[in-house]
């Protein structure tokens, strides 16, 4: 599955276990975000199989905060096509809400279904709009 | 990077090529714009260029910081020495000259260089230092390499200049190793002496000569645009660049640009024109994209899948990635479909990319999809101001969240298969009220023998309208009263539930009859909506309905006029606002579907009220002449409305009785229709028809007695109204049950955090 990392610091966003797509602020660290968007994967995974049947809506789409460890948070999120969007926030960022994260993962969803609908988008590729790089980019300076 | 040290005239320099690059005034230069064109002015090679980016560490920052900008500075001068790039050299080498920059770069900046130069140092090093014209090309590779498209933008937009004034540039982008147009390389960084517009016509003369075998697509379109055009579409953009970054660069370029003065002339002339000239589309162009079109989607109204679309944007043998992004750039509705204006943006695009333009990072005002008048992309001014809003609404309510994907297609496509009118919110909205509409078709179906469609409806609708009942009949009452038709006045004939029809009217009526406006927020049943105010909605909406008539929306063809004040109308417009309207829209629909059926209904409503309200006999007896001969015509129907009424009746009584003195003036069949059938499925009508036995022998007898006649003059009108008004009734049924539950979402979304904020009282360390 896919995976899509965005953190205060990184977006990382996942299809299938690979990543589609990871952007971090600032760009040191990617490596360090990118260990722990990878064990979070397992976090969502795990989430994802509690859900079991449950009807998925978009409100069971937002995992939430999957763990919080020393100076970071990790989000996540899993679109109805099991494309994982994981987002690393540093704990500084204390003043960012549970709604905030929400809402930034509709944007993103949001993005990414206007990646997809472009004919010329290959599912599976690296995303690389410039829309959604332009998308990310505000949101990451938003929370930064 | 080590201190740099800098010379008094080299300081000065340096700070003011950094104020000069920093437009923004932010201390900090972006990697591209001002920056890239002024390393491309130095002439210096692309590689080198890049050098220098990577040593002055802008690549790893993203921006050029002063201290950046100067160090890129000094290596520029480094370079054009003839030194080799160190980061040591940046301070070893002493009495560097002052990095040149030509061409691209300002009289301003020549004249400081000038100064500068004289002050100290040796100014025939300059002349050595500039390169022939074809280092720019490299330099634009650079450029390229250095970031997407957007550098090259304002980059090439510098440099169409070039292929204009100087036959070495040809077409812009020629260099550009990733572009693989066809034209290229012939026009690419031979350098010919021929007037400006040589070389830039020359691959377009190439063009021809292969297109007349080539892809019958990509070569077809550089032959009928005649070169003119392109050529005006070639000065335009460096023209517009000009203006905004070098106006008397053009002029000065001497040398090899000579030959540019016809050009030039050009420019300036083009200089004169709008800022969008570069992006618009003249007319030839249009037709032939036009053309285009037709080939794929013969329905010029219609759309251009991604499929298509794709297959045919890739004869053009542009990188995918720039397909990609054009993509971007021309859906403006993101909705994986090409509309008309959309195709002709894209297709506009791409010939500007093949022509070496780069791709704008958003789409130009004058090819945004024109949702008022194809022929408006002369007047591009104005429009894409207008059209952008007008497109953005639509795509407003696209971008719904993405739980929801398929009524954001459904959004924008309405508004787009709606013609292209400029009005983009009022497609959904004239769906939304249209529970009459559907009303009237169903009803019409029913007389036109099409049973079938009319009675799941209503029994669909009864459905909802059961698991509705908890909104109250109140919804329901508003509901119904989905477009103004003023026979829902008839609806909110309902004593019983005149209040809450009031509310539910109101809404719906701020709701139906504003088929050009963005309908108001659905109100919720609120007790403190007052009769009046729901009335005057409905006597609004008896009027836009009576304006609106000539099918600008689902509006039955004759317009209910409303002049009663009563409630009914009121709540009655507002029902169908609630999703349950929904469902009473289509419960309504069939009904309405011939005005005078729904008068039958509503004349039943109004039966009904009238055992409640006595004025609103009066009404049902005006009422009952024309539904009857509806009803004669539809006996289905009219069983199906008769009971449907009934239920109806039950919510709207209070609504019904002020609905049917409204009614009877009015042949529209109201939206009380579509709320009673909500309320009650055809079983459940027909018991409490016999339950309202008064009200329906009432009615019916009044049916009976009516004759046909002006049933008939109407019908064929209604017919087709009425199938228009089916169709939109369906969308308005979903539309409304969407804004119904995502009413019931926001409340539980409320009810949640009220409930959360009560948690962290009771807790409050739980926080810390």
């Amino acid at each position: 599955m896919e995976w899509f990392l965005v953190t205060s610091a990184a977006v990382i966003l996942f299809l299938q276990n690979y990543p589609l797509y990871i952007r971090s602020v600032p760009t040191e660290n990617e490596l360090k975000f990118h260990y722990m968007v990878h064990t979070s994967l397992d976090v969502v995974d795990e989430k994802i199989s509690a859900m079991g049947k449950a009807l998925v809506d978009q409100r069971e789409l937002y995992l939430g905060l999957l763990y919080p460890t020393e100076d970071y948070k990790v989000y996540g999120y899993v679109t109805n096509s099991k494309v994982k969007f994981v987002m690393v926030v540093d704990s500084s960022n204390t003043a960012l809400r549970d709604n905030e994260i929400r809402s930034m993962f509709r944007k993103l969803h949001n993005s990414y279904t206007d990646v997809m609908c472009n004919p010329f988008y290959n599912p599976g590729d690296r995303i690389q709009s410039r829309a959604f790089d332009g998308m990310v980019t505000s949101m990451m300076i938003q929370v930064c | 990077m080590e201190g740099l040290t800098l010379s008094d005239a080299e300081q000065k320099y340096y700070s003011d090529l950094f104020s000069y690059c920093d437009s923004e005034s932010t201390k900090k230069v972006a990697a591209h714009g001002r920056v890239l064109e002024l390393f491309r002015a130095a002439q210096l090679p692309s590689d080198v260029v890049h050098q220098i980016m990577e040593l002055c560490g802008a690549t790893r920052l993203g921006y050029f910081g002063r201290s950046q900008f100067y160090i890129a500075l000094k290596l520029v001068a480094v370079a054009q020495s003839g030194f080799p790039l160190r980061v040591e050299s940046i301070n070893t080498v002493k009495d560097l000259p002052l990095p040149r920059f030509v061409a691209s770069k300002n009289d301003q900046e020549s004249r400081h260089a000038a100064s500068y130069s004289s002050d100290s140092e040796n100014q025939g090093s300059y002349s050595g230092v500039i390169p022939p014209p074809p280092g720019r090309g490299q330099v634009k590779k650079v450029s390229t390499s250095h970031d997407t498209v957007q550098p090259r933008t304002s980059a090439d937009q510098q440099e169409p200049v070039s292929p204009v004034v100087s036959p070495q540039q040809s077409p812009p982008t020629s260099p550009h190793t990733w572009r693989k147009h066809s034209r290229h390389p012939s026009g690419g960084n031979s350098e010919r002496p021929l007037a400006g517009p040589g070389p830039f016509w020359s691959p377009f003369g190439e063009a021809q000569s292969g297109s007349s075998s080539g892809d019958a697509v990509w070569s077809g379109h550089s032959p009928p645009p005649p070169q003119e055009n392109w050529v005006s579409f070639a000065d335009t953009p460096p023209t517009s660049t000009l203006l905004t970054m070098h106006p008397a660069s053009v002029q000065d370029q001497t040398t090899v640009r000579t030959v540019a003065s016809a050009t030039t002339a050009n420019e300036i002339r083009r200089q004169s024109s709008s800022y969008d000239d570069p992006w618009k589309i003249t007319d030839e162009q249009r037709q032939y994209y036009v053309n285009q079109f037709k080939t794929i989607q013969p329905d010029l109204n219609g759309f251009i899948p991604g499929s298509a679309a794709k297959e045919f944007f890739t004869k053009s043998k542009l990188p995918i990635l720039e397909l990609s992004h054009i993509w971007e750039l021309s859906d403006f509705d993101k909705d994986g479909a090409l509309t008309l204006d959309e195709f002709c943006a894209a297709f506009h695009l791409v010939v500007a990319r093949k022509n070496g333009y780069d791709l704008p990072e958003k789409l130009p005002e004058s090819l945004m999809p024109k949702l008022i008048d194809l022929e408006d992309s002369a007047d591009v001014g104005d429009q894409p101001g207008e059209v952008g809003y007008s497109g953005s609404p639509a795509e407003a309510p696209p971008s719904k969240s993405p739980s929801m994907p398929s009524l954001n297609q459904t959004w924008p496509e309405l508004n787009q298969s709606s013609e292209d009118t400029a009005i983009v919110h009022p497609v959904p909205i004239r769906m939304t009220p249209s529970k009459i509409h559907m009303q009237e078709m169903e009803l019409k179906r029913t007389g036109s023998d099409h049973t079938n469609p009319t009675s799941p409806l209503l029994v669909k609708t009864s459905d909802l309208s059961e698991e509705n009942k908890i909104n109250s009949s109140v919804k329901f009452a508003s509901g119904n009263t989905v477009d103004g038709y003023s026979s829902s006045d008839s609806f909110t004939s309902d004593p019983e539930q005149i209040g809450n029809n009031v509310t539910r009217q109101r809404s719906h009526s701020g709701m139906s009859p504003d088929n050009t406006a963005p309908p108001p927020p659905p109100p919720r049943p609120q007790p403190s909506h007052s009769r009046s105010s729901s009335l005057d909605m409905n006597r609004t909406f008896s009027v836009t309905t009576g304006q609106q008539q000539a099918g600008v929306v689902a509006q039955p063809p004759a317009v209910p006029p409303r002049p009663q004040p009563s409630q009914a109308p009121g709540p009655v417009v507002h029902r169908p606002v609630d999703a349950d309207g929904l469902i009473t829209h289509t419960s309504t629909s069939p009904q309405q579907i011939p005005e005078q059926p729904n008068f039958a209904d509503f004349s039943q409503f109004e039966v009904f009220a009238a055992s409640n309200v006595n004025e609103e006999q009066d009404d049902e007896a005006e009422k009952h002449p024309e539904v009857l001969p509806v009803e004669k015509a539809s006996d289905p129907a009219s069983s199906l409305r008769v009971a449907k009424t009934d239920s109806k009746i039950e919510e709207k009584t209070a609504a019904s009785a002020p609905a049917n003195v409204s009614k009877g003036t009015t042949p529209l069949a109201p939206p009380p229709k579509p709320v009673r059938r909500r309320l009650k499925s055809e079983d459940e009508l027909r018991p409490e028809v016999d339950e309202h036995t008064q009200k329906t022998g009432v009615l019916a007898a009044v049916l009976a007695s009516q004759p046909s006649i002006p049933r008939s003059v109407g019908k064929d009108k209604k017919a087709i109204q009425a199938s228009i008004r089916r169709n939109k009734e369906t969308n308005t049924v979903l539309a409304r049950l969407n804004s119904e539950l995502q009413q019931q979402l926001k409340d539980v979304l409320e009810e949640r955090i009220s409930l959360e904020v009560q948690l962290e009282q009771l807790r409050p360390f739980s926080h810390l």
